[in-house]
């Protein structure tokens, strides 16, 4: 399993100039293996700290080491990063141009060089992946569902077969349905390709659902690092930080006022029903 | 009660063009919203809400049905100019992405842009700008530029806009999809004191469940036409009537759907996590009363 | 990041203040007073005049010596040019088919203190001290008598509005869709240039359709409220031309005769081109 470590990572925009933002500081992670998201408000640096990864921006100072290579060393090793940790940006349905489906989800396997027959290979197992059925691969990307849009160009970094997949709030703007649709097909992905997946998102619904690690981030610093549960039982402080912890978690925190304890480290209504049920047969 | 807005029937078809088949996208909606009240209107993407949207701000002409707006009809043949601007005038709408619905280089210009094309005086157009700003608490960026704000301002100077033009309704399409957890809270807590404290008629449309909980009413539509329509304790009663149309529930209402599943005496009409826990420990209670 | 060069900045000066009628006026009286200075004298009268205003506006040294990047490889283009080719009489250096004159030192000397001096007056009139809304504004009441003749000046300007408005917005978008092709290996930076032009596609292709579905959102969005093009509309903001603004021309002329006078009366040396 690959592993992309961050050591002391600062990143500062517009260096030397009044307008200057200390956008990330003294970043120390270790990142590889399961589905991690990182959670944080607008400014918190985590868009930042995506495009790191796979060397869109270069760290003011510090290393990001690729399995124990220093990213910027040497120029290729940046190039191949973008293939190693493929990110899918926000709203990536507005950067589909190709004049069909399949050429748009085949413009980074063929950026790698790969053979035309392993391109086709790649594209059809992505689209598989990202749920883009096969009667639509001949159509113009610009005449399906926003929904479709979407997972077509999550299909496009999927065929670069990423040791992470990194994904900038990819549910943003959709209804439950397609959020649990969209979701729920990454997670699918994560298990059988056995790749990395980063999710960046606001929604503690959603990662508490999906995720098995929480990165928490603010003012450019990584506040809290661990397990859904471990995170979310320190709800106070996530409040504090003005984030939101799931509904269920505060209702749980409301029913040990009442003298029901069903533990602090509820995040979903499945767990918590979970809970309640056994809480109950014990009394 | 009057109704600022009745429909009747209504139905609207995209025509296709080339070999794409015609698409329908609302088929006999019929309902009413009240002077002063907050509806919401759920649906999955492509369920016909954006279309309704756009009839009810004569964007787009109804196929058949009646719309009704402020005891005007504005659907038929005898619909003329100067009442769809009429309409417009009372009905003002803020759409989803902020950065599309800005015209003016600073946010001062843009809020007064409705104003002048109205042909307000401009003494008069200063005060309503003015009043507006501080409504949705945006006073302090007046001289600044749009383009530097987060999502959330740039949704309240979207507000100000419309209600400089003094409104009497105004329908939000999905107008904080786009925006983080802080700019949802402070749009959706502008247009609650609007519709608290200044009597603007509001009709939210939304993928959220806890903005929709909020509303007096919410209407729910699937497929072009209403699944349901009522209070929110009554449309989320039915959980898997929505999570079947692609939508949600509060996770309140979800936890104690299970918990009437499993055999206990719940209410399911509780949307905040104190009522929701108060009612979970009053079940436990009597389950355990009736035991002992 | 060039963030504050070239852009409107923010202050309270007698130069913000001005009408941005007045200031269009201004400029193009000055850009005229620049040319009809002649000699060494003339021009050293139009630069005081341009540092006093410079002053006058507080826009801090180092965003208009920022600002005359741009026209740097212009002025050094056409300082080499004088300095090598000028044909003058005091010889000053003579190397194989090298001739430099002393009359074509002063005169690049001038011509380039021409360039800077246009640049930095227009751009302290027109952009750092005035933001581009009140000029279009400005614009248009100046040449609203053209509207009489059936020149749609409302809608140019309302055009032009629009265009500033989204010109920051698109920028950005641009950046993000680059960014985005480049996290699927897109390569901007190599190759021949056809490659290069073709590597282009990619984000020409979205900006367009992201633009055009602007254009239609926004449209509607004016639609809604109330937009029906210039007729009947009022304006918040109406230009008052206030006794400053008559004072300030007046300088400006003043210095126009001035420079006159000087051509006249105090030949220096006087520059050619």
């Amino acid at each position: 399993m690959s592993e992309i470590v961050l050591k002391d990572v600062n990143y500062i925009y517009n260096k030397g100039t009044p307008y200057e933002v200390h956008a990330l500081r003294d970043i120390n992670l270790t990142l590889g293996g399961g589905i991690i998201g990182i959670i944080g408000h607008t400014g918190s640096g985590k868009s930042t700290l995506v495009q790191l990864l796979n060397g869109l921006a270069k760290p003011s100072s510090g290393k990001v080491l690729f399995d124990g290579e220093d990213l910027w060393e040497k120029p290729e090793r940046v190039r191949a990063a973008r293939f190693r940790a493929g990110l899918v940006m926000q709203y990536p349905e507005y950067q589909l141009f190709a004049s069909t489906v399949y050429e748009d989800i085949a413009f980074g396997p063929r950026n790698m060089g790969l053979s035309a027959d392993e391109v086709d290979r790649r594209v059809r197992l992505a689209a598989e992946f990202a749920k883009v059925s096969p009667d639509v691969m001949e159509r113009s990307p610009f005449d399906l569902s926003g929904g479709q849009k979407r997972r077509v160009a999550l299909a496009g970094v999927i065929a670069m077969n990423p040791e992470f997949l990194v994904l900038d709030e990819p549910a943003a703007g959709l209804d439950p349905g397609s959020r649990r649709f969209i979701l729920g097909g990454i997670k699918e992905y994560r298990k059988k390709s056995g790749n990395s997946v980063i999710i960046v998102s606001h929604s503690m619904e959603d990662m508490a659902s999906y995720c098995d690690r929480i990165i928490v981030m603010a003012n450019g610093r990584v506040i809290m690092d661990g397990s859904c549960a471990e995170v979310f039982s320190r709800s106070l402080e996530l409040i504090g930080l003005g984030l939101d912890v799931p509904q269920v978690t505060h209702i749980a925190s409301a029913l040990r006022e009442c003298g029901i304890d069903i533990g602090r480290d509820v995040y979903t209504v499945g767990y918590a029903a979970e809970k309640l049920d056994s809480f109950c047969k014990k009394a | 009660m009057k109704n600022a807005i009745e429909v009747k029937d209504l139905s609207f078809t995209y025509e296709g063009y080339g070999d794409s088949p015609d698409v329908t996208a609302l088929r006999d909606v019929s309902f009413t919203v009240p002077e002063g009240s907050f509806t919401a209107i759920l649906g999955h993407n492509g369920s016909g809400k954006s279309t309704l949207a756009s009839i009810l701000c004569m964007l787009e002409e109804p196929g058949s049905g009646e719309v009704i707006i402020y005891g005007k009809r504005m659907t038929g043949e005898d619909v003329t100019d100067e009442d769809i601007f009429e309409a417009r005038r009372r009905v003002g709408m803020v759409f989803q992405n902020p950065d599309n619905q800005i015209v003016a280089t600073v946010v001062e210009e843009d809020v007064a842009f409705g104003c002048e094309n109205l042909g307000i005086p401009s003494a008069e157009i200063r005060k309503r700008v003015d009043a507006a700003l501080d409504t949705v608490g945006m006073r302090k960026y007046a001289r600044h530029s749009p383009h530097k704000l987060s999502g959330g301002q740039k949704q309240r100077v979207a507000i100000a806009g419309v209600i400089a033009m003094k409104r009497d309704c105004i329908i939000f399409d999905e107008s904080t999809a786009m925006l983080d957890p802080l700019g949802r809270r402070d749009v959706m807590e502008t247009i609650e004191k609007l519709n608290h404290e200044d009597g603007v008629t509001v009709i939210l449309i939304t993928h959220y469940m806890e903005e929709a909980s909020r509303a007096d009413k919410i209407i729910v539509l699937d497929g072009g036409r209403v699944l349901t329509e009522g209070t929110p304790a009554e449309v989320f009663s039915d959980p898997e009537k929505l999570w079947e149309a692609s939508l949600d529930v509060p996770q309140s209402t979800e936890l104690l759907y299970r918990m009437k599943k499993a055999g206990y005496d719940v209410r399911l009409d509780i949307f905040d996590a104190e009522g929701c826990a108060a009612e979970i420990s009053r079940a436990i209670e009597k389950r355990r009363g009736k035991r002992v | 990041m060039d963030v504050a060069f070239g852009q409107y900045c923010e202050g309270d000066s007698l130069l913000h203040r001005l009408d941005p009628r007045a200031k269009l006026i201004i400029s193009i009286l000055y850009i005229v007073v620049i040319f009809l200075a002649k000699n060494v004298f003339a021009f050293a009268a139009v630069t005081v005049a341009t540092l006093a205003m410079i002053f006058i506006s507080r826009i801090p040294k180092v965003i208009i010596a920022g600002g005359l990047k741009p026209i740097l490889f212009i002025a050094m283009f056409t300082a080499v040019f004088n300095i090598f080719f000028f044909k003058g009489e005091t010889l000053l250096v003579d190397v194989w088919i090298i001739k430099i004159y002393l009359e074509g030192l002063i005169n690049a000397g001038l011509i380039v203190l021409r360039i800077v001096l246009l640049l930095i007056s227009t751009s302290l009139l027109l952009t750092y001290t005035t933001t581009p809304i009140a000029l279009t504004d400005g614009l248009e009441q100046l040449l609203s008598p053209l509207a009489k003749i059936g020149i749609p000046i409302h809608d140019f300007s309302m055009m032009m509005t629009i265009a500033l408005r989204f010109i920051p917005t698109l920028i950005e978008e641009t950046d993000k869709i680059m960014n985005a092709q480049k996290a699927r290996g897109a390569d901007f930076s190599s190759g021949s240039i056809i490659k290069r032009v073709r590597a282009l596609i990619p984000i020409i292709i979205p900006l367009f359709v992201s633009a055009f579905r602007r254009a239609s959102d926004l449209a509607t969005a004016m639609e809604c409220r109330c937009y029906t093009g210039g007729k009947g509309r009022t304006r918040m903001n109406v230009l008052h031309a206030s006794p400053r603004d008559f004072v300030f021309t007046f300088c400006v002329i003043c210095l126009g005769a001035g420079v006159i006078l000087i051509n006249i009366y105090a030949p220096g040396y006087s520059v050619s081109m």
